[in-house]
């Protein structure tokens, strides 16, 4: 039941990221990225990490995507024309891409020890509780500087907005 | 595991054949309430007092022809009424309308899974609605449908975020995300539900949290996303036949989500406002009781010809619904019922009530309102909750 729950989502997810570079308007790349984000979070629930999952649909396809359609939709972005391929394109992007999916599997067969395979479920520390209670101990200084970045940003935006008014 | 999944099974059909009854009889009731807070009749001619107008409009929606402009992007267009209908239904997968009952042996609760993560859901689940109006709004390829889906979602943003600061601080007085546990934190007197529960009364965290309910499902005062007199109909223009009932049920589900939520949040779910030992157990058959009795007094009434038989019809009805509630073997699982439908059905009034009562927002009013005035006190609210519960 797991690993079809995990073949099922797995390939959403790799099809619609293929579909985000595919699709030529940006409303479609967008649609796709909402998918990608979903099946994410569907399997970070299928390895028990429920409140990740949680907010990866709140934060990354809710709030996030959210914002990049409203932006796409207020600058009213047209589909993009396709250009023909350059020559270096033509001649290089097939063996390059197999390059790379060679070395991702060269670095997965090396770095994850060999038999052991991934339990669905087994990962205990995802509730609410726990990731709470790791953030504010274990965590805690990592936490807070983000949190001071993130009001940098916010301080930086305001600024930014201001000076377009002036 | 078979029988989990069967039981499964039997409640997911039973809720969504209730709900969906209860969402085209919501569509009547509004009617009514508002035709009677200005003074009209409402649905009148399709069965006894109009009862049998929803289903004339569900026949009437089935049977239009569905139009497909041909300048619509199509899958997006196909997709968003969807989306929108799709995740409304979601998030009622997880509000528990009683505690666990037993049925032919199995312990089962009266809802359809119990996550430990279940507000967390429902905010997930109602964010992503938000794609359902914003893309039909595109997609549509029609100016006022662009400035609808625009307005909404901005509107939505906006105020998801004082809503997500309401819904924390009860959640911080029970100290759980399980809708379930969140009930048994408020159980014995109307005291300890959260919306009056020590240390802190999480009175304006219910305001808020009503107030930007409204906002969120798109309601008066906050429907600007669908203002006739500047939009047409606003994202929905393009649609039609039961693409267009699916927006019309999405927004009657969306409502039922709130005030289901509201009432386990804050007005302490299934619960009675006082323990049964004293009497509680008796209040839905005194009010079947009465209700029954004035609809009889005033089928026998001579002035009232019309609803000679109707009205002593219902009052029959309710008097058979007053004894049933006073049965010892159904009491387990009725009252609870009773109280969440009551709670969440007073919600639904107030709903309605406000569409009745209050014009519409401008739009920038509504924005400084959110972010000037309900944000601040949203967060003043949860600071003073978190050091008060901190404290004792």
């Amino acid at each position: 039941m797991d690993l079809i729950l995990f073949l099922i989502f797995a390939i959403i997810a790799v099809v619609s990221a293929v579909n985000v570079v595919v699709q030529t308007h940006p409303i479609s790349s967008a649609v796709s990225l909402i998918g990608v984000m979903g099946s994410l979070a569907v399997l970070y629930l299928l390895l028990g990490a429920e409140f990740i999952a949680a907010a990866q649909v709140i934060v990354y396809a809710g709030a996030v995507m959210v914002l990049f359609i409203f932006v796409i939709l207020l600058l009213n972005a047209g589909a993009e024309t396709k250009r023909g391929r350059s020559f270096m394109v033509q001649l290089l992007g097939v063996p390059l891409l197999i390059a790379l999916l060679g070395l991702l599997a060269f670095f997965v067969e090396r770095l994850f020890p060999r038999g052991v395979s991934v339990r669905f479920g087994g990962f205990t520390g995802g509730t609410a509780q726990s990731v709470g209670k790791a953030l504010f101990t274990t965590y805690l200084l990592p936490f807070e500087v983000t949190s001071l970045l993130i009001l940098i940003a916010i301080l930086g935006a305001i600024v930014l907005a201001r000076k377009e008014l002036d | 595991m078979d029988a989990f999944v069967v039981i499964s099974l039997i409640k997911a059909a039973v809720i969504a054949f209730v709900l969906l009854t209860a969402v085209a009889y919501l569509q009547w009731v509004e009617r009514k309430v508002i035709a009677h807070i200005q003074l009209r009749m409402g649905p009148y001619r399709v069965g006894p007092h109009g009862l049998l107008q929803p289903l004339a409009d569900v026949i009437k929606l089935i049977t239009k022809e569905d139009m497909m402009p041909s300048y619509v992007n199509k899958p997006i267009y196909l997709l968003a009424p969807f989306l929108a209908v799709s995740m409304s239904l979601l998030s009622i997968a997880v509000i528990p309308f009683g505690p666990t009952i037993s049925v032919a042996g199995y312990q089962t609760g009266m809802q359809l899974a119990d996550l430990n993560i279940g507000v967390l859901y429902i905010l997930a689940v109602s964010s992503m609605g938000v794609y359902g109006v914003a893309l039909a709004g595109w997609a549509s390829n029609n100016k006022y449908a662009l400035l609808g889906g625009l307005r909404s979602s901005a509107q939505m943003i906006s105020y998801e975020i004082p809503m997500a600061l309401a819904i924390a601080s009860p959640l911080l007085i029970s100290n759980t995300l399980s809708l379930k546990e969140l009930v048994a934190t408020q159980s014995g007197s109307v005291l300890d539900w959260n919306v009056l529960h020590r240390p802190f009364p999480q009175i304006i965290a219910f305001l808020i949290f009503l107030i930007a309910g409204f906002a969120e499902t798109n309601r008066v005062p906050f429907d600007l996303p669908e203002a006739e007199n500047e939009l047409v109909a606003g994202f929905h223009t393009e649609y039609s036949s039961m693409k267009f009932a699916s927006f019309f049920m999405a927004e009657y589900l969306n409502m039922v989500t709130v005030s289901s939520l509201a009432t386990l949040l804050f007005l302490g779910g299934w619960e009675a406002p006082w323990p049964a030992a004293k009497g509680s157990n008796l209040i839905p058959s005194v009010i079947f009781l009465v209700a029954g009795l004035t609809a009889l007094y005033h089928a026998a009434h001579p002035a009232r010809q019309m609803d000679k038989y109707t009205l002593a019809a219902f009052g029959i009805v309710f008097l058979a619904l007053a004894g049933v509630f006073v049965l010892p073997i159904v009491q387990s699982w009725l009252l609870p019922l009773f109280w969440f439908c009551a709670k969440a059905g007073a919600i639904l009034f107030a709903f309605m009530w406000v569409r009745g009562t209050l014009p519409r927002f401008r739009y920038d009013q509504l924005m400084s309102f959110a972010w000037k005035f309900l944000f601040p006190v949203a967060m003043l609210n949860l600071l003073v909750t978190s050091f008060l519960v901190a404290w004792f």
